[in-house]
């Protein structure tokens, strides 16, 4: 049979590369979340020893120092709750774009829909660098604060939690609206009038009707925005102070300035742990959408 | 009307939120002043600085190499992907491997990157390869994540489009391999070509995986850019933000031109 041989193929090649390279690296951080930490290189010891006898020198101590110290617990919630808020803004500007970009014409919906996308195309390091600029204290939006006499001398933008919020809210916009776009689009203009008709007014329409049936799309580009925010490190590190310290950044220092391996991976690995349940979710999306082609 | 002129609104003032912070950045590349928040003038001079900048242009070359080889790579793989998920339908243990090909998408980029480095010190420890992290480390790092952009593209393409003529091809004596080649792979090529695109700009935009499997040599261009913006501003960045922007937005342009192109 050749053609079992070609699927095998085409299955294999990619699962052996992902194997490889994605599921034992995730693997190798639980393994060294669980080494013994010493001073040397590499900064542990190994988990195995074989030497008169065969020794399983594993430790949960990595964890516990983490549970033990708020500075690490405190960057989680702290970057939970800026990934929570930042989905939220991200929402809250993404669905009426996406809701007013899914009812527009054919051809003028095919241009919005580019135009909203294409900053995501360029560099994501550069969007940040933007606002750096238009956020300093003789930035461009202090100027405008300025000339209309909103405020009588520079306000500190730049360096707190809510420049960090506003660079996140601006970069990850296009990954909320692209999924809502996405079931919007599909939906039946018709089902609007014919609540009208029914005698529902606007805000019900939308409530009863609207709303629930982007609610898989709200969920996805919700998820598409918070995972990864709750790992962001390069917005807070250019545009964030020393008021807030999120996740990120806590993980990267542990790595490379403690250069304290098995804190750093028993980090990564809790983190992987509070976002299972997200991935989860994501997964489930994913997977249907792929059986169903919905979008 | 009324309506009407809320939707403009939005519209308009979302658009506006998305553009103006690349507009501002293009426009204060054109300072000649070193402080760059002081408007002192019109002037070309970052530009200039900037092309005899030997350390962002080596950077550059290294990223736009490692881009273009990740991105043929992540799109080979990633079309096999697409392909397996789409129209193969026993795929050993799938709920692994849809977990394996998505989860890539959404997982933060620091673990990503740290496991990856770990992974490549291991690796080194057990068999004495890679001895050193350069640009091959990056290049492997990067396929990696950019294989799941590539499949999910790919994917939403193949469901697209009618598998009867791939089975009209067969009836008609086609074997297997001879309708992948001559009937799906030709109609699904602006989709492949797009995906490469989108692979080419992850990679040529990625810092935080890069930063992690570096080493000496390989400098991409967000590391050294990151390394000049961390704590201040920086004219030469300006002008390379204006020359890149545009770049990409170009390569974004392109990008929706294969993508539509089959959905006609």
């Amino acid at each position: 049979m050749k053609n079992k041989l070609f699927e095998k193929y085409f299955i294999f090649t990619p699962y052996f590369w992902l194997v490889l390279f994605f599921f034992i690296p995730l693997a190798i951080i639980f393994k060294i979340s669980i080494s013994v930490s010493e001073w040397g290189m590499p900064p542990y010891q190994e988990l195995f020893i074989f030497e008169n006898q065969f020794k399983f020198n594993a430790t949960f101590e990595n964890y516990i120092y983490i549970f033990r110290d708020f500075y690490y617990i405190g960057s989680f919630i702290n970057s939970l709750i800026l990934a929570l808020i930042s989905t939220f803004f991200c929402l809250l500007i993404g669905y009426p774009l996406a809701f007013y970009i899914a009812t527009s014409n054919v051809r003028l919906r095919n241009i919005l829909l580019v135009l909203v996308v294409i900053p995501f195309w360029s560099s994501f390091l550069l969007r940040v660098y933007a606002w750096k600029i238009i956020l300093q204290n003789n930035g461009i939006l202090n100027l405008i604060l300025l000339n209309l006499g909103i405020t009588s001398e520079p306000l500190q933008l730049l360096y707190n939690q809510y420049a960090v919020i506003m660079g996140i809210v601006y970069t990850y916009l296009p990954l909320m609206i692209l999924p809502l776009y996405g079931y919007l689009n599909k939906f039946d203009l018709n089902l609007i009038d014919a609540s009208k008709d029914l005698g529902l007014n606007r805000v019900k329409t939308f409530i009863k009707v609207i709303l629930p049936l982007s609610i898989p799309g709200i969920i996805a580009g919700s998820l598409l925005v918070f995972i990864p925010v709750v790992g962001e490190f390069i917005i807070p590190e250019m545009l964030g102070g020393s008021d807030r310290l999120y996740y990120g950044k806590i993980l990267w220092e542990e790595f490379f300035v403690n250069r304290n391996w098995p804190g750093a991976s028993a980090l990564a690995f809790t983190g992987i742990i509070i976002l299972v349940l997200p991935i989860v979710f994501f997964q489930i999306i994913y997977s249907r959408w792929s059986e169903k082609n919905e979008i | 009307m009324k309506s009407n002129i809320i939707k403009s609104f939005i519209i308009f003032s979302g658009l506006f939120f998305l553009y103006f912070p690349i507009l501002i950045l293009i426009f204060y590349s054109f300072n000649e002043n070193k402080r760059v928040m002081v408007w002192k003038g019109f002037s070309f001079k970052w530009y200039n600085e900037l092309f005899k900048n030997e350390q962002i242009i080596e950077a550059f070359i290294v990223s736009i190499k490692i881009a273009a080889l990740s991105a043929t790579f992540s799109t080979i793989l990633g079309v096999m992907i697409g392909y397996s998920l789409v129209r193969i339908r026993k795929i050993p243990f799938k709920a692994f491997y849809i977990f394996l090909s998505s989860t890539p998408l959404v997982l933060p980029e620091l673990i990503l990157g740290l496991s990856m480095l770990l992974f490549f010190i291991s690796l080194n420890n057990v068999i004495g390869f890679p001895s050193s992290r350069g640009q091959l480390t990056i290049f492997i790092s990067h396929v990696t994540f950019c294989i799941a952009f590539v499949a999910i593209i790919i994917q939403a393409r193949l469901t697209d489009f009618n598998k009867n003529i791939e089975e009209a091809a067969m009836d008609l004596g086609y074997n297997y391999t001879k309708v992948l080649y001559k009937i799906t792979l030709p109609i699904i090529l602006p989709s492949i070509i797009a995906g490469w695109l989108l692979a080419f700009t992850i990679s040529l935009d990625d810092l935080v995986v890069a930063s992690f499997t570096t080493g000496p040599g390989a400098n991409t261009l967000p590391i050294v850019v990151f390394s000049k913006v961390r704590l201040g501003l920086s004219p030469e960045v300006n002008a390379l933000s204006a020359i890149l922007m545009l770049a990409l937005l170009l390569i974004g342009i392109i990008y929706f031109y294969f993508n539509k192109k089959f959905k006609h």
